[in-house]
């Protein structure tokens, strides 16, 4: 008897799951040995050295953590002591900010890019030697000029993000079939026209590519970002607990950074299947 | 000579030769046709058929040379000239409705959706695709999706159809019955159209006149043969009347042999002046391979 192919990868996946919880829990439960001392010393001390505790959270440490959290996702206690789900709030806003920026601009640009030659010839050498900087090298001179860390992360994001969408709008422009163009010029469509019925839906899947890349581009950079400028945010928060020495919460927000990239990746995708037609 | 409803007149196309200089696709080429003909251009690969569709059509521009259309010097692409495309393109991600109300919507701007519904409908249900409007391309044969190129082309009620090899991506069938659509269409609404092929056989059953053309570069127009079949020709006895073979033979001579010699052999040809021939039970007609030919009567009579 054979099952479908998705019950056998997931039975696979809790499968591989399941072994990398066990070895984690083996890994990290007590079995140094315990020395001696006065309960006052103790106390001092913590479980590292009272129980041989290993430094590390085991998966079951995560787990209780990561309940409470999930139990009280908005709570605010000061600046330093805020709910995952406002840190994760903050860090999504400013992608979406940064990213929504970067759509406003990229999405014109590329398109006069892929429709002008002489523009796509003139702005290549910019783009050339503006895409392969590293967001996080703009910091400073966004600090210096902006003098707001937030709007700062902000500008990371939209510098990070526009590249891809830019030369895949320039590319899917560029590489729309001359027979739809023609089509469209036989019947005497004008620029503009032509411009959303004819070439926006056939560059769509590209253009939509693109912004699936520069999401997931978006999502890695603000956790640095966030680490660098501080204050709120999910990059803020693993530094924080990082500085505390709380490893657990600094598992937990690795973890959930991953979910949320995930759903963004989705989302996006979703979008693409959307807008791409079968030929 | 009748009214002259296209004119081509002395048109050149050339483009920048590899070693510096100009390679000129076809020079000082004449052509012209008058209302409601069916015109054919039959030539080789690369003599410049297509470009000189695409100049008619205003995709392309002569790179000297005019096109005169119903009077008028015709500058760019008009919605006066549909063009049925080799490869369909039909646009993916509309339905067939939405591909041809595309065409309809650009001809009449201010039309409302219902108007521009019910006359899209009209030419759907014309190419006999009824049914099928809420289909995808993708969802369609090739000979539905040329019907949809078709019903599109018709839709916008063109002066002229400008028709670039449009069956030969199809199987022979589908192609068969296309012809008989297209020429039916023709015949209904008086059409004139201008088309490209490589088809002897699809030339002979829908052209009035055929144009010749020879080898590029350097391609002329080397003669127009007049259809001298009766205008009510049918495909199924196409083949048994008197003079089909002695126009079929004709054509493909030209394209056997003549196509590449006739630069050479005829030095004193006028494109201006291009001779009209009409194939005739009196011309001796050179049956070069006998064994193509299947025997009987009516061949002998051709002979």
């Amino acid at each position: 008897m054979t099952f479908s192919l998705r019950f056998r990868a997931a039975v696979v996946s809790i499968a591989l799951f399941a072994a990398f919880l066990g070895i984690w829990h083996l890994a990290t439960r007590s079995t140094a040995t315990t020395t001696a001392m006065s309960p006052e010393y103790a106390k001092l001390m913590g479980l590292t050295a009272t129980q041989g505790k290993s430094a590390m959270p085991g998966p079951l440490d995560v787990g209780v953590k990561l309940w409470e959290h999930l139990k009280q996702p908005f709570y605010d206690n000061g600046p330093n002591d805020k709910g995952l789900g406002i840190q994760l709030g903050y860090s999504i806003g400013r992608v979406g900010l940064g990213y929504l920026l970067a759509v406003i601009v990229a999405i014109p640009l590329g398109f006069l890019i892929g429709m002008s030659p002489l523009m796509s010839k003139a702005l290549d050498p910019f783009i050339q030697v503006l895409k392969p900087i590293s967001p996080l090298a703009w910091m400073p001179l966004a600090l210096y000029t902006i003098k707001d860390s937030s709007i700062s992360a902000i500008f990371v994001i939209f510098i990070c993000s526009v590249w891809p969408m830019l030369l895949n709008t320039a590319f899917g422009v560029a590489a729309v079939r001359k027979e739809w163009i023609n089509v469209a010029r036989t019947l005497e469509v004008g620029t503009v026209r032509r411009a959303f019925t004819v070439i926006l839906p056939a560059a769509a899947p590209t253009i939509l590519t693109g912004m699936r890349i520069s999401i997931g581009i978006a999502w890695l950079v603000i956790v640095a970002a966030e680490m660098l400028v501080g204050g709120t945010g999910i990059g803020y928060f693993v530094w924080n607990e990082w500085n505390n020495l709380s490893i657990t919460n600094v598992i937990i927000a690795i973890l959930l950074i991953g979910v949320v990239g995930m759903l963004l990746d989705q989302i996006l995708a979703r979008f693409t299947r959307m807008v791409t037609f079968p030929e | 000579m009748m009214d002259k409803f296209i004119s081509i007149e002395a048109i050149a196309k050339r483009y920048p030769g590899a070693s510096g200089g100009e390679v000129a696709v076809f020079e000082n080429l004449w052509l012209s046709m008058a209302r409601g003909e069916f015109g054919c251009v039959i030539g080789h690969s690369g003599c410049g058929k297509t470009t000189v569709l695409n100049i008619l059509a205003g995709l392309d521009e002569p790179s000297e040379g005019a096109v005169i259309v119903d009077g008028q010097a015709i500058e760019g692409t008009s919605l006066d000239r549909a063009v049925i495309f080799q490869s369909h393109a039909l646009l993916p991600w509309r339905t067939v409705l939405g591909n041809v109300a595309y065409a309809v919507t650009s001809k009449w701007r201010n039309w409302d959706r219902a108007r521009v519904k019910a006359h899209a409908q009209k030419f759907i249900d014309l190419v006999g695709l009824t049914g099928a409007e809420h289909k995808r391309p993708s969802e369609l044969s090739g000979g539905m999706k040329q019907r949809v190129g078709i019903a599109r082309a018709l839709s916008i009620t063109p002066k002229i159809m400008l028709m670039d090899e449009p069956f030969s991506a199809l199987d022979a069938l589908t192609r068969g019955t296309l012809q008989d659509e297209v020429r039916r269409i023709c015949l209904e609404t008086g059409q004139t159209a201008f088309m490209i092929t490589h088809d002897v056989d699809e030339a002979i059953y829908l052209a009035d006149k055929i144009f010749l053309m020879t080898n590029g570069p350097g391609a002329v127009l080397a003669e127009i043969v007049e259809n001298p079949l009766p205008k009510d020709r049918g495909r199924i006895d196409l083949h048994r009347h008197p003079l089909y073979y002695a126009l079929r033979n004709h054509i493909v001579d030209f394209l056997v042999s003549r196509s590449k010699t006739f630069t050479a052999t005829t030095p004193d040809h006028d494109p201006r002046n291009v001779p009209t021939v009409r194939p005739g039970l009196s011309e001796p007609t050179i049956v070069s391979a006998p064994s193509l030919v299947e025997a009987n009567s009516t061949q002998k009579i051709a002979r």
